[in-house]
């Protein structure tokens, strides 16, 4: 149904929208929150992996997000690692935890499965917390400047902070979202769709379902990783709330709001809920009541997430 | 041994909560599927509101009556309001939609009361029993001996009454229980009025011994997933069994290892628990129908 055209499309779409909104920015502020969508869009894009083809659920993937932000605080000062290089350990650790535990959690089903990736994510975030020698506590601590700002200054291009940030995380949502679209028509993509479906099914069709099921697993994670990453590195800032279950549930939430099968779906649903709590700082005191009032109306009205619902209707109007 | 003794009770005291939670898990999921994460924020709401009313001038029992029902009232209206519209749909919506709930109940409740932490007096005061070299606070009876009577009443209202054996009908094959006349819509508000009912009775017994206040419910949702989980989900029998062996569990982490860590012990015996049996301790062995 999606052929090659519809990835080029939303990759197009995808490419105009980072590339012309910050015209319309009235100030600095908007390429930060902008920068923060791409971030949690490319974390959800992991998800819309797992969840959206594989068909597998987690609540602790903002555990992967932790070990990636926390790699870019922790290798720089104690292994001398060049920070991008320590998004590339961060992702790497990631890969190797979610391949080690993927490995007995994915035999696990539906609300099985919820609570063990949930009990994963709890694990990370408690460390994080606990380690105060190492971490900093639940108080957090700081990340160092990849110095690539100042690289492009010294080459005579100056950009703020915000604008430098909002052009990195664009630029890799990009190269995120056009992986996980070629993954899509990919055989692996088509295997992963297929044991979403039907295990039984995909298995008699030759699927090595728990092979397919640790591939989406492990690629998710190090979408969840990179992204962690990013927020550390362009924050300057990170705290253990990164890893906690309220950021794995936000992850999941951004991915089921916008549409959890498709990839524009996913930047949707990202967006909507990294603006909603920008908006609501005005009306501070009702924001947890709007935010869970949002989650639930969405998922009775458009279970299908915004983007497919939006979609359906326009067709049937066509039809 | 003394100190053992110690642990064993304050795990009790704790694990008898998980399982009021667990068991309002349990009851839930049989009657819809459902894995309500609610289910928290009524043991919560179970606190709150006796707190509010006892300071309010109402006497302890009635306020605790009173949060009961109110909150057994909230525990139907998610119902009707957010799982009947969404029947059918996906084990994500679903999780979504009650995680939402829960923090829906959670800004409301901060909205209507407010942010500190609040406590009403132990039922039987608070000076402690000596116990074989160990203490036990009087509350903590209570807490236990609670959970106990809960469970007893659940088990008879379950095999000898005519609703009960209703309601374990429908959750073994909706169509089925329809099909011989029993009205499974109504199961399942009652199924969500007495959960949540739980749950606040279960808030009522603790807040003297943990304090309550609105944020307290996300914590206590976890760990009664996961004791139910443990003992095996759907089974009331495993929610209560999960719920004394977490509590016990995070007790003798957090007196013989430390308490930083008492709730990741839990998590991982969890986790050793879901690899070897991956239908928890109790659960029930299914094939996949094809």
């Amino acid at each position: 149904m999606m052929a090659g055209r519809g990835k080029w499309i939303s990759l197009a779409v995808l490419a105009l929208l980072i590339g012309l909104l910050p015209l319309v920015f009235p100030s600095g502020y908007y390429f930060r929150v902008g920068a923060l969508i791409f971030v949690n869009a490319l974390s959800v894009i992991g998800l819309v992996i797992l969840i959206g083809y594989a068909g597998q659920i987690s609540l602790g993937h903002a555990g992967f997000a932790g070990i990636g932000a926390y790699a870019c605080a922790l290798a720089p000062e104690h292994l001398g690692l060049h920070p991008l290089l320590s998004l590339v350990l961060g992702a790497g650790i990631s890969a190797a935890m979610a391949a080690l535990i993927g490995k007995p959690i994915l035999r696990l089903k539906g609300y099985y499965l919820a609570v063990a990736t949930l009990g994963f994510g709890i694990l990370v975030s408690m460390i994080l917390t606990n380690e105060r020698a190492l971490t900093g506590g639940p108080d957090g601590m700081n990340v160092a400047d990849p110095g690539l700002r100042s690289l492009l200054r010294d080459m005579g291009w100056r950009l703020s902070g915000g604008e430098f940030w909002y052009g990195i995380s664009g630029l890799v949502l990009l190269v995120g979202a056009w992986l996980a679209l070629n993954l899509f028509d990919s055989p692996s993509g088509r295997a992963m769709r297929a044991l979403h479906g039907s295990e039984v099914a995909a298995a008699t069709v030759g699927v090595d379902v728990a092979r397919q099921k640790l591939r989406a697993f492990v690629i998710s994670a190090v979408y969840a990783s990179v992204a962690g990453s990013l927020l550390a590195l362009q924050n300057g800032y990170i705290t253990p709330d990164v890893a906690g279950f309220l950021h794995s549930v936000e992850m999941v939430t951004m991915a089921v709001l916008g549409g959890v099968g498709s990839v524009l779906g996913a930047t949707l649903g990202a967006a909507i809920l990294t603006l909603l709590p920008q908006v609501l700082t005005v009306f501070a005191e009702y924001e947890q009541l709007v935010l869970g009032l949002v989650m639930v109306l969405v998922m009775i009205f458009l279970p299908q997430g915004l983007l497919p619902s939006i979609a359906r209707r326009l067709k049937g109007r066509d039809a | 041994m003394d100190a053992l003794l110690q642990f064993l009770f304050s795990g009790l005291t704790v694990g008898a909560v998980y399982a009021l939670v667990a068991l309002g898990f349990t009851i839930i999921y049989n009657a819809s599927d459902v894995v309500n994460f609610a289910q928290g924020e009524f043991v919560m709401l179970g606190g709150m509101i006796t707190v509010f009313a006892f300071d309010a001038g109402v006497p302890l029992p009635l306020a605790a009556v009173v949060a009961i029902l109110v909150t057994a009232a909230i525990g139907v209206a998610l119902n009707k309001l957010a799982i009947e519209p969404a029947r059918g749909a996906p084990v994500v919506s679903l999780i979504i939609i009650t995680i939402g709930a829960s923090i829906l109940i959670r800004g409301a409740t901060q909205l209507v009361f407010d942010k500190q932490l609040h406590r009403f007096p132990a039922f039987s005061g608070d000076d402690p029993i000596r116990v074989l070299g160990a203490t036990i606070l009087p509350q903590s009876l209570w807490v236990i001996g609670g959970a106990l009577a809960v469970f007893v009443g659940l088990w008879v209202f379950f095999t000898r009454t005519l609703t009960g054996k209703a309601v374990l009908a429908t959750a073994n094959n909706r169509i089925a229980a329809q099909l011989v006349g029993i009205n499974t819509g109504w199961i399942m508000t009652l199924s969500f009025g007495l959960s949540a009912a739980i749950g606040a009775f279960a808030g009522v017994l603790v807040t003297p011994i943990t304090l309550v206040s609105y944020d307290v419910g996300v914590a206590l949702a976890l760990k009664g997933f996961a004791a139910a989980m443990l003992g095996g989900m759907g089974n009331p029998k495993g929610a209560l069994v999960g719920g004394l062996l977490l509590g016990c569990l995070e007790a003798m982490t957090a007196g013989y290892v430390s308490s930083q860590y008492k709730e990741a012990v839990a998590f991982i015996v969890i986790l050793a628990v879901l690899f070897v049996m991956p239908r928890g301790l109790f659960g029930a062995k299914t094939t996949e129908r094809v």
